[in-house]
Protein backbone atom coordinates (compact mmCIF):
# COMPACT_ATOMS: atom_id res chain seq x y z
CA UNK A 1 0.00 0.00 0.00
CA UNK A 2 2.53 2.50 1.06
CA UNK A 3 4.18 2.29 -2.78
CA UNK A 4 0.79 3.93 -4.38
CA UNK A 5 0.22 7.05 -5.67
CA UNK A 6 -2.29 9.12 -3.71
CA UNK A 7 -4.62 8.52 -6.71
CA UNK A 8 -4.33 4.92 -6.73
CA UNK A 9 -5.33 4.98 -2.62
CA UNK A 10 -8.52 7.71 -4.01
CA UNK A 11 -9.76 4.87 -6.15
CA UNK A 12 -8.98 1.98 -3.65
CA UNK A 13 -10.69 3.74 -1.22
CA UNK A 14 -13.57 4.19 -3.35
CA UNK A 15 -13.58 0.96 -4.79
CA UNK A 16 -14.17 -0.29 -1.66
CA UNK A 17 -10.18 -2.35 -1.32
CA UNK A 18 -9.39 -1.14 1.82
CA UNK A 19 -10.79 1.46 4.59
CA UNK A 20 -9.04 4.50 5.52
CA UNK A 21 -8.89 3.13 8.68
CA UNK A 22 -6.52 0.45 7.35
CA UNK A 23 -4.68 3.01 5.08
CA UNK A 24 -3.83 5.07 8.38
CA UNK A 25 -3.49 2.58 10.48
CA UNK A 26 -0.63 0.86 7.98
CA UNK A 27 1.19 4.49 7.46
CA UNK A 28 1.73 4.59 11.17
CA UNK A 29 3.11 1.67 11.45
CA UNK A 30 5.76 2.40 9.01
CA UNK A 31 6.25 5.73 10.55
CA UNK A 32 6.66 3.78 13.81
CA UNK A 33 9.16 1.40 12.75
CA UNK A 34 10.80 3.26 9.91
CA UNK A 35 11.10 6.81 11.40
CA UNK A 36 13.14 6.58 14.53
CA UNK A 37 16.15 6.09 11.78
CA UNK A 38 15.05 9.04 8.99
CA UNK A 39 13.69 11.55 11.71
CA UNK A 40 10.85 13.23 9.11
CA UNK A 41 8.17 13.58 11.71
CA UNK A 42 8.82 15.80 14.85
CA UNK A 43 5.39 15.12 15.87
CA UNK A 44 2.73 12.26 15.40
CA UNK A 45 -1.09 12.54 15.63
CA UNK A 46 -1.69 8.81 15.69
CA UNK A 47 -4.77 8.87 18.08
CA UNK A 48 -6.44 11.94 16.53
CA UNK A 49 -5.72 10.54 12.94
CA UNK A 50 -7.25 7.33 13.81
CA UNK A 51 -10.86 8.78 14.97
CA UNK A 52 -11.03 11.16 11.62
CA UNK A 53 -10.15 8.35 9.45
CA UNK A 54 -12.87 6.65 11.44
CA UNK A 55 -15.06 9.45 10.45
CA UNK A 56 -14.16 9.35 6.72
CA UNK A 57 -14.98 5.85 6.65
CA UNK A 58 -18.34 6.43 7.94
CA UNK A 59 -18.71 9.48 5.57
CA UNK A 60 -18.01 7.25 2.84
CA UNK A 61 -20.36 4.75 3.98
CA UNK A 62 -22.77 7.11 4.17
CA UNK A 63 -22.14 8.07 0.11
CA UNK A 64 -21.02 11.58 1.93
CA UNK A 65 -17.38 11.33 1.14
CA UNK A 66 -15.49 13.85 -1.30
CA UNK A 67 -12.39 12.01 -3.93
CA UNK A 68 -10.02 12.83 -1.01
CA UNK A 69 -11.55 11.82 2.38
CA UNK A 70 -9.60 9.24 4.12
CA UNK A 71 -5.77 9.66 2.92
CA UNK A 72 -3.58 10.43 5.26
CA UNK A 73 -0.68 13.21 4.39
CA UNK A 74 1.43 15.03 6.48
CA UNK A 75 2.21 18.97 6.60
CA UNK A 76 5.30 20.54 7.74
CA UNK A 77 5.49 22.01 10.49
CA UNK A 78 5.38 25.60 9.44
CA UNK A 79 1.84 25.42 9.32
CA UNK A 80 -0.33 26.16 12.20
CA UNK A 81 -2.62 23.15 13.65
CA UNK A 82 -5.26 24.27 16.32
CA UNK A 83 -4.57 21.50 19.40
CA UNK A 84 -1.33 20.37 17.99
CA UNK A 85 2.14 21.18 18.45
CA UNK A 86 3.15 23.77 15.76
CA UNK A 87 7.20 23.98 16.56
CA UNK A 88 8.40 25.40 13.06
CA UNK A 89 11.23 23.56 13.82
CA UNK A 90 12.66 26.07 15.89
CA UNK A 91 13.01 25.84 20.01
CA UNK A 92 11.29 28.73 20.24
CA UNK A 93 8.45 27.22 19.19
CA UNK A 94 8.79 23.66 21.30
CA UNK A 95 6.03 23.94 23.59
CA UNK A 96 3.69 26.44 21.32
CA UNK A 97 0.26 24.57 20.56
CA UNK A 98 -1.54 26.65 17.93
CA UNK A 99 -4.77 27.73 18.91
CA UNK A 100 -6.15 28.35 15.23
CA UNK A 101 -5.60 26.10 11.49
CA UNK A 102 -3.73 27.60 8.80
CA UNK A 103 -6.42 27.94 5.82
CA UNK A 104 -4.79 25.31 3.81
CA UNK A 105 -5.07 22.71 7.08
CA UNK A 106 -8.78 23.80 7.64
CA UNK A 107 -8.98 23.28 3.68
CA UNK A 108 -7.31 19.65 3.69
CA UNK A 109 -9.63 18.91 6.62
CA UNK A 110 -12.89 20.37 4.81
CA UNK A 111 -12.27 17.75 1.93
CA UNK A 112 -11.64 14.94 4.66
CA UNK A 113 -7.80 14.21 4.11
CA UNK A 114 -6.28 12.61 7.30
CA UNK A 115 -3.37 14.65 8.78
CA UNK A 116 -0.75 11.92 10.40
CA UNK A 117 1.62 14.53 11.44
CA UNK A 118 4.16 17.56 11.59
CA UNK A 119 7.20 16.97 9.64
CA UNK A 120 10.75 18.23 10.49
CA UNK A 121 12.14 21.14 8.90
CA UNK A 122 15.27 23.27 8.91
CA UNK A 123 14.51 26.30 12.03
CA UNK A 124 11.99 29.35 10.85
CA UNK A 125 12.20 27.36 6.43
CA UNK A 126 16.44 29.02 6.72
CA UNK A 127 18.54 25.76 5.05
CA UNK A 128 18.77 23.93 2.40
CA UNK A 129 19.78 20.34 4.15
CA UNK A 130 17.23 20.16 7.32
CA UNK A 131 20.29 20.25 9.37
CA UNK A 132 19.23 23.35 11.18
CA UNK A 133 16.44 21.93 12.73
CA UNK A 134 16.28 22.28 16.61
CA UNK A 135 14.82 18.57 16.56
CA UNK A 136 17.81 17.20 14.54
CA UNK A 137 18.79 16.24 11.30
CA UNK A 138 16.72 14.61 8.93
CA UNK A 139 18.11 11.53 6.94
CA UNK A 140 17.43 10.91 3.21
CA UNK A 141 16.13 7.33 2.48
CA UNK A 142 17.89 6.83 -1.10
CA UNK A 143 21.06 6.87 1.33
CA UNK A 144 21.09 7.29 5.17
CA UNK A 145 24.36 8.85 4.74
CA UNK A 146 23.15 12.34 2.31
CA UNK A 147 21.07 14.55 3.85
CA UNK A 148 17.23 15.29 2.23
CA UNK A 149 17.59 18.44 1.46
CA UNK A 150 15.75 21.50 3.41
CA UNK A 151 14.03 23.26 4.44
CA UNK A 152 10.75 21.28 3.72
CA UNK A 153 13.55 17.83 4.30
CA UNK A 154 11.10 15.95 6.61
CA UNK A 155 8.11 16.18 4.41
CA UNK A 156 10.04 15.14 1.00
CA UNK A 157 11.65 11.72 3.01
CA UNK A 158 8.63 10.92 4.84
CA UNK A 159 6.75 10.72 1.14
CA UNK A 160 9.84 9.43 -0.40
CA UNK A 161 10.15 6.76 2.33
CA UNK A 162 6.20 5.73 1.76
CA UNK A 163 5.63 7.02 5.20
CA UNK A 164 2.67 8.90 3.59
CA UNK A 165 1.78 9.20 0.32
CA UNK A 166 2.05 13.16 -0.20
CA UNK A 167 3.14 15.87 2.15
CA UNK A 168 2.31 19.75 2.20
CA UNK A 169 5.90 21.55 2.43
CA UNK A 170 6.61 25.62 2.01
CA UNK A 171 9.27 27.12 -0.71
CA UNK A 172 10.74 30.75 -0.53
CA UNK A 173 14.35 29.85 -2.40
CA UNK A 174 13.83 26.38 -3.53
CA UNK A 175 12.38 24.65 0.13
CA UNK A 176 9.74 22.58 -1.75
CA UNK A 177 11.66 21.99 -5.10
CA UNK A 178 15.43 21.00 -4.01
CA UNK A 179 14.05 18.59 -1.14
CA UNK A 180 12.00 17.03 -4.05
CA UNK A 181 14.90 16.74 -6.49
CA UNK A 182 16.96 14.86 -3.62
CA UNK A 183 14.58 12.86 -2.59
CA UNK A 184 13.38 11.65 -5.96
CA UNK A 185 9.54 12.97 -5.60
CA UNK A 186 7.56 15.59 -7.29
CA UNK A 187 7.41 18.52 -5.54
CA UNK A 188 5.21 21.72 -6.96
CA UNK A 189 6.19 26.00 -5.73
CA UNK A 190 3.10 27.77 -6.95
CA UNK A 191 2.33 31.08 -8.17
CA UNK A 192 3.17 33.81 -5.79
CA UNK A 193 -0.68 34.05 -4.18
CA UNK A 194 -1.93 31.17 -5.46
CA UNK A 195 -2.28 29.40 -1.98
CA UNK A 196 -2.99 30.99 1.28
CA UNK A 197 -0.43 32.10 3.44
CA UNK A 198 -2.92 32.13 6.27
CA UNK A 199 -1.20 30.33 9.24
CA UNK A 200 2.13 29.57 7.64
CA UNK A 201 4.78 31.03 10.10
CA UNK A 202 6.28 33.22 8.35
CA UNK A 203 10.15 33.22 6.93
CA UNK A 204 10.02 36.02 4.13
CA UNK A 205 6.62 37.32 3.26
CA UNK A 206 7.08 38.19 -0.16
CA UNK A 207 8.80 34.76 -1.33
CA UNK A 208 6.65 32.06 0.98
CA UNK A 209 4.77 29.85 -0.73
CA UNK A 210 3.30 26.72 0.74
CA UNK A 211 2.79 23.46 -2.18
CA UNK A 212 2.09 19.87 -2.58
CA UNK A 213 5.27 17.19 -2.23
CA UNK A 214 4.03 14.29 -3.71
CA UNK A 215 4.91 11.00 -5.68
CA UNK A 216 3.29 11.99 -8.94
CA UNK A 217 2.22 15.49 -11.00
CA UNK A 218 -1.25 13.83 -10.95
CA UNK A 219 -1.14 13.99 -6.86
CA UNK A 220 0.16 17.19 -6.76
CA UNK A 221 -2.59 18.60 -9.17
CA UNK A 222 -5.18 16.79 -6.45
CA UNK A 223 -4.03 18.59 -3.72
CA UNK A 224 -2.80 21.82 -5.76
CA UNK A 225 -7.08 21.75 -6.99
CA UNK A 226 -7.80 21.74 -2.61
CA UNK A 227 -5.34 24.01 -1.07
CA UNK A 228 -5.71 26.70 -3.65
CA UNK A 229 -7.90 29.85 -3.93
CA UNK A 230 -8.07 33.08 -2.57
CA UNK A 231 -8.14 33.74 1.35
CA UNK A 232 -9.21 37.29 2.65
CA UNK A 233 -7.18 36.63 5.53
CA UNK A 234 -4.18 37.00 3.80
CA UNK A 235 -4.20 39.76 1.70
CA UNK A 236 -1.66 38.89 -0.88
CA UNK A 237 -3.22 35.80 -1.99
CA UNK A 238 -5.32 36.33 -5.63
CA UNK A 239 -8.75 36.45 -6.09
CA UNK A 240 -8.45 34.46 -9.32
CA UNK A 241 -10.15 31.45 -10.05
CA UNK A 242 -8.74 27.90 -9.62
CA UNK A 243 -8.29 25.91 -12.34
CA UNK A 244 -9.67 21.64 -12.26
CA UNK A 245 -5.40 21.05 -12.49
CA UNK A 246 -6.38 17.41 -12.94
CA UNK A 247 -8.15 17.45 -16.15
CA UNK A 248 -5.70 19.09 -17.86
CA UNK A 249 -2.57 16.52 -17.54
CA UNK A 250 -3.36 15.13 -20.96
CA UNK A 251 -2.96 18.44 -22.90
CA UNK A 252 -0.38 17.23 -25.47
CA UNK A 253 2.88 18.09 -25.70
CA UNK A 254 3.29 18.99 -29.63
CA UNK A 255 4.51 21.68 -30.48
CA UNK A 256 5.41 23.27 -26.61
CA UNK A 257 8.43 25.54 -27.14
CA UNK A 258 11.02 24.72 -24.29
CA UNK A 259 13.52 26.95 -23.04
CA UNK A 260 17.09 25.74 -21.24
CA UNK A 261 18.55 29.14 -19.56
CA UNK A 262 22.42 28.41 -20.74
CA UNK A 263 23.20 30.09 -17.16
CA UNK A 264 21.63 26.83 -15.51
CA UNK A 265 24.00 24.52 -17.54
CA UNK A 266 27.88 26.06 -16.66
CA UNK A 267 30.24 26.01 -13.98
CA UNK A 268 29.24 24.37 -10.98
CA UNK A 269 26.61 21.56 -12.66
CA UNK A 270 27.57 18.00 -11.53
CA UNK A 271 28.18 16.06 -14.94
CA UNK A 272 25.61 13.24 -13.80
CA UNK A 273 23.29 15.89 -13.03
CA UNK A 274 23.73 17.10 -15.93
CA UNK A 275 23.38 13.96 -18.33
CA UNK A 276 20.63 13.18 -16.28
CA UNK A 277 18.55 16.33 -17.21
CA UNK A 278 19.71 16.52 -20.75
CA UNK A 279 17.94 12.92 -21.01
CA UNK A 280 15.03 14.33 -19.66
CA UNK A 281 14.53 16.92 -22.19
CA UNK A 282 15.37 14.56 -25.25
CA UNK A 283 12.33 12.61 -23.91
CA UNK A 284 10.85 15.73 -24.21
CA UNK A 285 12.09 16.08 -27.96
CA UNK A 286 10.48 12.79 -28.33
CA UNK A 287 6.98 13.81 -27.14
CA UNK A 288 6.78 16.67 -29.97
CA UNK A 289 8.43 19.31 -28.06
CA UNK A 290 10.45 21.75 -29.83
CA UNK A 291 14.17 23.29 -27.78
CA UNK A 292 15.80 26.15 -27.54
CA UNK A 293 18.38 27.98 -25.91
CA UNK A 294 17.28 30.65 -23.96
CA UNK A 295 19.35 33.48 -21.20
CA UNK A 296 18.18 34.57 -18.06
CA UNK A 297 21.32 37.17 -18.41
CA UNK A 298 20.74 38.25 -14.24
CA UNK A 299 20.62 34.81 -12.85
CA UNK A 300 23.89 35.56 -10.60
CA UNK A 301 22.33 37.78 -8.89
CA UNK A 302 19.64 36.08 -7.95
CA UNK A 303 21.42 34.75 -4.62
CA UNK A 304 22.73 38.51 -3.72
CA UNK A 305 19.56 39.95 -4.21
CA UNK A 306 17.70 36.96 -1.65
CA UNK A 307 20.45 37.34 1.07
CA UNK A 308 18.86 40.71 1.32
CA UNK A 309 15.72 40.15 0.89
CA UNK A 310 14.72 37.41 2.81
CA UNK A 311 17.24 38.27 5.63
CA UNK A 312 15.14 41.54 6.03
CA UNK A 313 11.70 40.32 5.92
CA UNK A 314 12.90 37.53 8.30
CA UNK A 315 14.14 39.72 11.13
CA UNK A 316 11.16 41.86 10.87
CA UNK A 317 8.38 38.74 10.86
CA UNK A 318 10.89 37.49 13.44
CA UNK A 319 10.42 40.14 15.94
CA UNK A 320 7.06 38.55 16.98
CA UNK A 321 9.22 36.18 19.47
CA UNK A 322 9.64 37.99 22.07
CA UNK A 323 8.53 36.10 25.13
CA UNK A 324 5.66 37.68 26.04
CA UNK A 325 3.09 36.30 23.98
CA UNK A 326 3.57 32.92 23.01
CA UNK A 327 6.76 30.65 22.27
CA UNK A 328 9.23 30.07 24.77
CA UNK A 329 10.75 32.87 27.66
CA UNK A 330 13.83 32.84 29.43
CA UNK A 331 13.82 31.90 33.50
CA UNK A 332 14.08 34.59 35.79
CA UNK A 333 14.55 38.07 33.41
CA UNK A 334 15.68 40.95 35.58
CA UNK A 335 13.88 43.58 32.95
CA UNK A 336 12.44 43.75 29.77
CA UNK A 337 15.21 44.24 27.45
CA UNK A 338 16.94 41.13 29.39
CA UNK A 339 13.64 39.21 28.80
CA UNK A 340 13.89 39.85 25.04
CA UNK A 341 17.63 39.19 24.49
CA UNK A 342 17.92 36.16 26.58
CA UNK A 343 14.17 34.89 25.12
CA UNK A 344 15.81 35.22 21.27
CA UNK A 345 18.88 34.22 22.21
CA UNK A 346 18.21 30.91 23.93
CA UNK A 347 15.08 30.15 21.68
CA UNK A 348 16.54 30.75 18.46
CA UNK A 349 19.32 28.50 16.26
CA UNK A 350 22.85 29.42 14.70
CA UNK A 351 21.04 30.52 11.07
CA UNK A 352 18.18 32.06 12.05
CA UNK A 353 20.61 34.19 13.90
CA UNK A 354 22.72 34.90 11.67
CA UNK A 355 20.33 35.94 9.18
CA UNK A 356 18.23 38.36 11.48
CA UNK A 357 21.73 39.60 12.51
CA UNK A 358 21.89 40.03 8.36
CA UNK A 359 18.71 41.39 8.23
CA UNK A 360 18.78 43.92 10.83
CA UNK A 361 22.27 45.14 9.82
CA UNK A 362 20.67 45.93 5.90
CA UNK A 363 17.60 47.48 7.26
CA UNK A 364 19.26 49.68 9.55
CA UNK A 365 20.49 53.42 9.57
CA UNK A 366 22.91 54.28 6.53
CA UNK A 367 22.75 50.59 4.74
CA UNK A 368 19.49 50.72 3.53
CA UNK A 369 19.86 52.16 0.25
CA UNK A 370 23.11 50.31 -0.56
CA UNK A 371 21.43 47.09 0.20
CA UNK A 372 17.58 46.67 0.53
CA UNK A 373 16.44 49.18 -1.81
CA UNK A 374 19.18 47.99 -4.50
CA UNK A 375 18.20 44.33 -4.36
CA UNK A 376 14.14 45.10 -4.57
CA UNK A 377 15.43 46.94 -8.02
CA UNK A 378 17.55 43.89 -9.27
CA UNK A 379 14.50 41.68 -8.33
CA UNK A 380 12.43 43.78 -10.59
CA UNK A 381 15.52 42.91 -13.38
CA UNK A 382 15.33 39.13 -12.47
CA UNK A 383 11.65 38.60 -12.94
CA UNK A 384 12.18 40.69 -16.05
CA UNK A 385 14.52 37.92 -17.39
CA UNK A 386 11.64 35.72 -16.73
CA UNK A 387 9.06 37.78 -18.32
CA UNK A 388 11.63 38.03 -21.50
CA UNK A 389 12.16 34.60 -21.89
CA UNK A 390 8.36 33.45 -21.59
CA UNK A 391 7.87 35.80 -24.68
CA UNK A 392 9.69 32.89 -26.73
CA UNK A 393 8.70 30.00 -25.13
CA UNK A 394 5.39 27.63 -23.03
CA UNK A 395 8.56 26.59 -20.41
CA UNK A 396 11.73 26.65 -18.85
CA UNK A 397 13.80 23.45 -18.29
CA UNK A 398 17.01 23.06 -16.22
CA UNK A 399 18.57 20.84 -13.39
CA UNK A 400 16.34 21.94 -9.93
CA UNK A 401 19.34 21.40 -7.99
CA UNK A 402 23.49 21.83 -9.23
CA UNK A 403 24.03 18.22 -7.32
CA UNK A 404 22.50 15.11 -6.10
CA UNK A 405 21.90 15.45 -2.20
CA UNK A 406 25.15 15.74 -0.64
CA UNK A 407 26.11 14.05 2.57
CA UNK A 408 25.72 14.74 6.11
CA UNK A 409 27.63 17.24 7.87
CA UNK A 410 29.56 18.12 4.49
CA UNK A 411 28.63 22.12 3.76
CA UNK A 412 30.10 23.56 6.24
CA UNK A 413 30.32 27.30 5.38
CA UNK A 414 26.75 28.82 4.95
CA UNK A 415 27.63 31.09 1.51
CA UNK A 416 28.38 27.47 -0.03
CA UNK A 417 24.66 26.09 1.49
CA UNK A 418 23.21 29.50 0.22
CA UNK A 419 24.81 28.41 -3.21
CA UNK A 420 23.14 25.75 -3.57
CA UNK A 421 19.91 27.28 -4.39
CA UNK A 422 21.11 28.54 -7.15
CA UNK A 423 18.32 27.82 -9.80
CA UNK A 424 15.10 28.08 -7.83
CA UNK A 425 15.89 31.16 -5.91
CA UNK A 426 15.18 33.51 -8.73
CA UNK A 427 11.65 32.03 -9.41
CA UNK A 428 10.59 32.87 -6.07
CA UNK A 429 11.87 36.07 -6.51
CA UNK A 430 9.97 36.63 -9.98
CA UNK A 431 6.75 34.73 -7.85
CA UNK A 432 6.69 32.40 -11.20
CA UNK A 433 5.80 28.48 -10.57
CA UNK A 434 8.02 26.02 -10.52
CA UNK A 435 8.05 21.85 -10.13
CA UNK A 436 10.68 19.45 -9.86
CA UNK A 437 10.16 16.16 -11.20
CA UNK A 438 12.25 12.87 -10.69
CA UNK A 439 14.44 12.61 -13.63
CA UNK A 440 17.39 9.64 -12.95
CA UNK A 441 20.03 9.21 -10.50
CA UNK A 442 23.71 10.69 -9.76
CA UNK A 443 24.88 6.76 -8.40
CA UNK A 444 22.35 6.29 -5.83
CA UNK A 445 21.20 9.65 -5.42
CA UNK A 446 18.02 11.10 -6.91
CA UNK A 447 18.32 13.84 -9.81
CA UNK A 448 15.52 16.52 -10.08
CA UNK A 449 14.06 18.30 -13.79
CA UNK A 450 13.21 21.73 -12.57
CA UNK A 451 10.12 22.92 -15.10
CA UNK A 452 8.92 26.91 -14.82
CA UNK A 453 6.35 28.43 -16.45
CA UNK A 454 4.27 32.45 -16.41
CA UNK A 455 2.45 33.07 -13.34
CA UNK A 456 -0.58 31.23 -12.63
CA UNK A 457 0.45 28.45 -15.32
CA UNK A 458 0.60 25.95 -12.73
CA UNK A 459 -1.89 23.42 -15.11
CA UNK A 460 0.57 23.77 -17.92
CA UNK A 461 3.30 23.21 -15.47
CA UNK A 462 1.38 20.24 -14.17
CA UNK A 463 0.99 18.52 -17.80
CA UNK A 464 4.11 18.95 -18.78
CA UNK A 465 5.32 16.80 -15.64
CA UNK A 466 2.49 14.62 -16.03
CA UNK A 467 3.23 13.84 -20.02
CA UNK A 468 7.25 12.95 -18.63
CA UNK A 469 5.73 10.44 -16.13
CA UNK A 470 4.25 8.62 -18.43
CA UNK A 471 7.22 8.36 -20.63
CA UNK A 472 9.56 7.49 -18.20
CA UNK A 473 9.27 5.36 -14.55
CA UNK A 474 11.92 7.47 -12.65
CA UNK A 475 8.74 9.09 -10.76
CA UNK A 476 7.85 5.15 -9.88
CA UNK A 477 11.54 4.05 -8.51
CA UNK A 478 11.58 3.58 -4.54
CA UNK A 479 14.48 3.70 -2.23
CA UNK A 480 15.29 0.16 -0.69
CA UNK A 481 14.94 1.30 2.58
CA UNK A 482 12.12 0.38 4.39
CA UNK A 483 11.11 -2.16 1.15
CA UNK A 484 10.83 -5.04 3.49
CA UNK A 485 7.79 -3.49 5.03
CA UNK A 486 4.10 -3.90 4.11
CA UNK B 1 30.98 46.20 2.12
CA UNK B 2 32.46 44.41 5.16
CA UNK B 3 31.12 44.32 8.77
CA UNK B 4 32.89 44.83 11.85
CA UNK B 5 32.77 43.52 15.49
CA UNK B 6 30.77 46.70 16.44
CA UNK B 7 28.31 46.41 13.79
CA UNK B 8 27.45 42.86 14.63
CA UNK B 9 26.89 43.85 18.81
CA UNK B 10 24.93 47.17 17.22
CA UNK B 11 22.57 45.22 14.80
CA UNK B 12 22.11 42.05 17.51
CA UNK B 13 21.02 45.10 20.20
CA UNK B 14 18.76 46.39 17.66
CA UNK B 15 17.26 42.70 16.94
CA UNK B 16 17.48 42.14 20.86
CA UNK B 17 19.30 39.18 20.19
CA UNK B 18 21.37 38.55 23.19
CA UNK B 19 25.21 38.39 21.85
CA UNK B 20 28.77 38.00 24.58
CA UNK B 21 31.58 40.07 22.75
CA UNK B 22 32.80 36.23 21.90
CA UNK B 23 30.24 35.19 20.38
CA UNK B 24 29.87 38.40 18.03
CA UNK B 25 33.44 37.99 17.28
CA UNK B 26 32.53 34.44 15.90
CA UNK B 27 29.90 35.71 13.64
CA UNK B 28 31.95 38.84 12.23
CA UNK B 29 33.26 36.54 9.81
CA UNK B 30 30.32 34.65 8.67
CA UNK B 31 28.30 37.85 8.36
CA UNK B 32 31.42 39.36 5.89
CA UNK B 33 31.81 36.52 3.91
CA UNK B 34 27.65 36.91 3.34
CA UNK B 35 27.71 40.55 2.64
CA UNK B 36 30.70 40.33 0.28
CA UNK B 37 28.59 37.63 -1.51
CA UNK B 38 25.66 39.88 -1.46
CA UNK B 39 28.03 42.95 -2.86
CA UNK B 40 27.93 41.39 -6.03
CA UNK B 41 24.62 43.46 -6.55
CA UNK B 42 26.79 46.78 -6.60
CA UNK B 43 28.36 46.38 -9.95
CA UNK B 44 24.85 46.50 -11.58
CA UNK B 45 23.25 49.46 -13.30
CA UNK B 46 20.01 50.31 -11.73
CA UNK B 47 19.45 53.63 -12.23
CA UNK B 48 15.64 54.76 -12.72
CA UNK B 49 14.48 50.41 -12.10
CA UNK B 50 11.67 51.22 -9.84
CA UNK B 51 12.07 48.34 -6.67
CA UNK B 52 9.70 45.77 -6.83
CA UNK B 53 8.33 44.71 -3.82
CA UNK B 54 5.28 42.18 -4.63
CA UNK B 55 6.47 39.67 -7.59
CA UNK B 56 2.68 40.68 -8.82
CA UNK B 57 2.78 44.64 -8.38
CA UNK B 58 0.06 44.24 -6.50
CA UNK B 59 -0.99 46.71 -3.50
CA UNK B 60 -2.62 46.19 -0.51
CA UNK B 61 -6.10 44.73 -0.78
CA UNK B 62 -8.72 47.81 0.92
CA UNK B 63 -11.68 46.47 2.64
CA UNK B 64 -14.81 48.65 4.20
CA UNK B 65 -14.34 49.60 7.70
CA UNK B 66 -16.09 46.77 9.47
CA UNK B 67 -15.73 44.88 12.29
CA UNK B 68 -14.34 41.48 11.23
CA UNK B 69 -12.62 39.89 14.11
CA UNK B 70 -14.16 39.37 17.28
CA UNK B 71 -12.48 39.23 21.15
CA UNK B 72 -10.95 35.85 21.61
CA UNK B 73 -8.32 36.84 24.34
CA UNK B 74 -9.00 33.90 26.48
CA UNK B 75 -8.38 31.25 23.77
CA UNK B 76 -5.14 33.18 22.24
CA UNK B 77 -3.35 33.89 26.00
CA UNK B 78 -3.66 30.28 26.15
CA UNK B 79 -0.44 29.97 24.83
CA UNK B 80 1.44 32.92 26.63
CA UNK B 81 4.27 32.56 29.05
CA UNK B 82 2.61 34.54 31.98
CA UNK B 83 -1.11 35.94 32.24
CA UNK B 84 -3.24 37.17 34.72
CA UNK B 85 -6.60 38.95 34.55
CA UNK B 86 -6.35 38.58 30.95
CA UNK B 87 -2.88 40.64 30.82
CA UNK B 88 0.10 39.28 30.03
CA UNK B 89 2.87 39.93 32.39
CA UNK B 90 6.63 41.41 32.01
CA UNK B 91 9.22 42.55 34.45
CA UNK B 92 8.31 45.77 35.76
CA UNK B 93 9.06 49.03 33.73
CA UNK B 94 7.70 51.57 35.58
CA UNK B 95 8.97 51.69 39.47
Amino acid sequence: MHDKTLTELAAGLQAGEFSSRELCQAALERIEHLDGELNSFITVTAEQALANADAADRAREAGDAGPLAGLPLALKDIFCTQGVRTSCGSKMLDDFVSPYDATVVEKLRQAGTINLGKTNMDEFAMGSSNENSFYGPVKNPWDLSAVPGGSSGGSAAAVAAGLVPAALGTDTGGSIRQPAAFCGITGLKPTYGRVSRYGMVAYASSLDQGGPMARTAADCALLLETIAGHDVRDSTSVARVVPDYSAELDTSLAGLKIGLPKEYFGDGLDPEVETAVREAIKVYESLGAKVCEVSLPHTHLAIPAYYVIAPAEASSNLSRYDGVRFGHRCEDPTDLEDLYKRTRAEGFGEEVKRRILIGTHTLSEGFFDAYYLKAQQVRRLIRQDFLDAFDEVDVLMGPTAPTPAFDLGAQKDPVSMYLQDIYTIAVNLAGIPGISVPAGFAGNRPVGLQVLAPHFAEAQLLGVAHQFQQATDWHLKRPAFGKEMA
Amino acid sequence: MAIEHADVLRAAHLARVGLSEDEATGYVDDLSRILKMVDQLQAVDTQDITPLAHPLDATQRLRPDEVTEHSQRERFQACAPAVTDGLYLVPRVVE
